[in-house]
């Protein structure tokens, strides 16, 4: 446990040296959080009795997915992982006294983590002070935002997990790149980050909820605002339990299938 | 003239060797290509969902919203595909290949539109040209020989000013000899929120497409035309004075390569 540890620790701190990127990054999440928030006003005027949620809380959940972009950003990948399957270097990693599922799920939280703890906490206070309807609410109660930091830490890792997929389909697929194209895109509607999932119609809401990319950003940001709670909260967070469990259970079976049967690349 | 008729053929070739060198991969191609068309695609699927709901945004109807969104997609794409040299370029000034670029008797803006044509992008184009034909056929207005001028003024325009924005990215690069993320704001930004005409967000946002960066000139006000909630014809012709931010780009650019201090690799 102590070596997966000390990848987390190393990626960690690789991930926090690059400030200026993270200063541009928060500008452009500013813009785009403010963008959204726009479209949602306008669709409320529209006719706010087909407006599914508060308006309070899309704008919560607005900023939320702007802060914590990092967390659940399907692009998110470590570039190096594919590098190493491809050019062959995953021999070295093999080598190592480590099982690379392990070591690459560690790396994977840690790159979200470092590149959402630059981010978020500037973002989260001046949306804390934009206007109601507009910037980031307090949490429906105490209680409510318990549950959402539980909720969130859940999230972070199905997502990782959900990575880790993908990863190792590149290792009998050898080049990831197609597959990291769609695994984006269908993430992007499956988790609620093109629009959150309440805004999808009823009978496809109903089916949405089940899929393991709802599982990530979708339950937390909306337990926050208390747009989730209740029963339904807590079948939804009993859900994230369920699918962390089986991608991870899947994930090793299909990791040792694929390191048994990698082709090592080039010399 | 000489000169500008063998720029040309030197801008033909360099296309010829780039799409025979893309077609060596034809599976990587296709399926990047259809990964470019899911990418899109995927906003298009939060566009119909919301209008399942709303009958309209701001007075703007889905079949109307969609041809916006279609000719700014297409505006974007195409710039993009041609363009996509100077998206590159600040990888070219850090191995030091642009001090090659400088070597020879070639306009350095030729040769670096000339190392990159993304054809992969095409996916992208295709999706807008459906949902183009589709709004196009659903929309409640008549399409007369001037409407279908606004629409090539458009794309004229679009690609003019989406150019215009890489170059900036790319002449910015000499100076801070890296790609700057939040230039993403203006270019995929743009055309990500341009899904919606920029009326949508409000006065003060109309305001500054239309005067700072004249995204506005491209699709709100000549859509107004299209969608006949203006009759006057200044609005065909709008979308070409978008090119005025050209000059600033190219400016910039100049005085970059003017500064230009190698990297040293």
């Amino acid at each position: 446990m102590r070596k997966y540890i000390s990848f987390f620790r190393l990626r960690l701190v690789t991930g926090l040296q690059y400030r200026t990127a993270a200063l541009a990054g928060i500008v452009t999440q500013f813009f785009w959080g403010f963008m959204e928030i726009m479209v949602f006003h306008a669709f409320y005027e529209a006719d706010p009795s087909a407006y599914p949620m508060t308006l309070q809380a899309t704008s919560s959940y607005v900023w939320l997915q702007q802060a914590l972009l990092a967390f659940f950003g399907a692009w998110m990948f470590e570039g190096e992982i594919f590098e190493l399957i491809k050019n062959g270097n995953l021999a070295y990693e093999l080598c190592r006294p480590v099982h690379i599922y392990d070591m690459w799920f560690a790396r994977s939280v840690a790159l979200r983590l470092s590149r959402a703890f630059l981010r978020c906490i500037p973002i989260l206070v001046v949306a804390v002070f934009l206007p109601e309807g507009y910037g980031l609410g307090l949490p429906a109660s105490f209680g409510a935002f318990l549950r959402f930091l539980l909720s969130l830490v859940l999230a972070l890792l199905v997502m990782a997990s959900l990575n880790m997929m993908v990863y190792v389909a590149s290792l009998f697929t050898i080049s990831g790149d197609g597959l990291r194209i769609l695994f984006c895109s269908i993430v992007e509607v499956l988790s609620g980050q093109i629009i959150p999932l309440p805004f999808f119609p009823e009978h496809v809401q109903r089916i949405l909820e089940w899929n393991p990319f709802a599982s990530t950003g979708n339950v937390p940001f909306r337990i926050y605002s208390g747009n989730l709670s209740g029963a339904k909260m807590y079948q939804a967070v009993f859900l994230q339990i369920f699918w962390l469990i089986l991608l991870n259970v899947l994930g090793r079976i299909l990791a040792a299938r694929g390191e048994k049967r990698a082709v090592v690349q080039g010399g | 003239m000489e000169k500008k008729t063998s720029s040309l053929k030197l801008y033909m070739h360099y296309l010829q060797i780039i799409i025979k060198s893309a077609m060596q991969y034809k599976a990587s191609f296709f399926m990047m290509a259809f990964g470019q068309f899911m990418v899109s695609f995927s906003v298009l699927i939060g566009v119909y969902y919301m209008f399942q709901r709303f009958s309209n945004v701001k007075g703007f109807t889905y079949n109307e919203v969609l041809l916006c969104f279609s000719i700014m997609l297409m505006e974007f794409s195409l710039a993009e595909i041609w363009a996509r040299g100077f998206d590159t370029f600040p990888s070219m000034i850090r191995q030091g290949t642009f001090d090659r670029v400088l070597l020879r008797p070639r306009s350095e803006v030729l040769q670096v539109l000339g190392s990159k044509f993304e054809l992969v992008r095409i996916g992208k184009v295709l999706q807008a040209i459906v949902m183009f034909v589709y709004g196009m056929t659903h929309v409640e207005v008549r399409w007369t020989a001037a409407k279908i001028l606004t629409v090539l003024f458009m794309l004229v325009g679009g690609v003019g000013l989406f150019t215009s924005l890489f170059m900036i990215y790319a002449a910015l690069s000499f100076f801070t000899l890296e790609g700057l993320e939040f230039m993403n704001l203006f270019t995929d930004g743009a055309r990500e929120y341009g899904k919606y005409p920029f009326g949508v967000y409000g006065k003060r946002m109309l305001q500054i497409t239309t005067f700072v960066i004249p995204y506005a000139l491209v699709q709100y006000y000549p859509l107004l035309y299209l969608l006949d909630r203006t009759g006057n014809p200044i609005y065909i012709f709008l979308p070409l004075a978008a090119l005025w931010f050209l000059i600033p780009s190219y400016a910039l650019w100049r005085f970059g390569v003017q500064k230009y201090q190698s990297s040293g690799s």
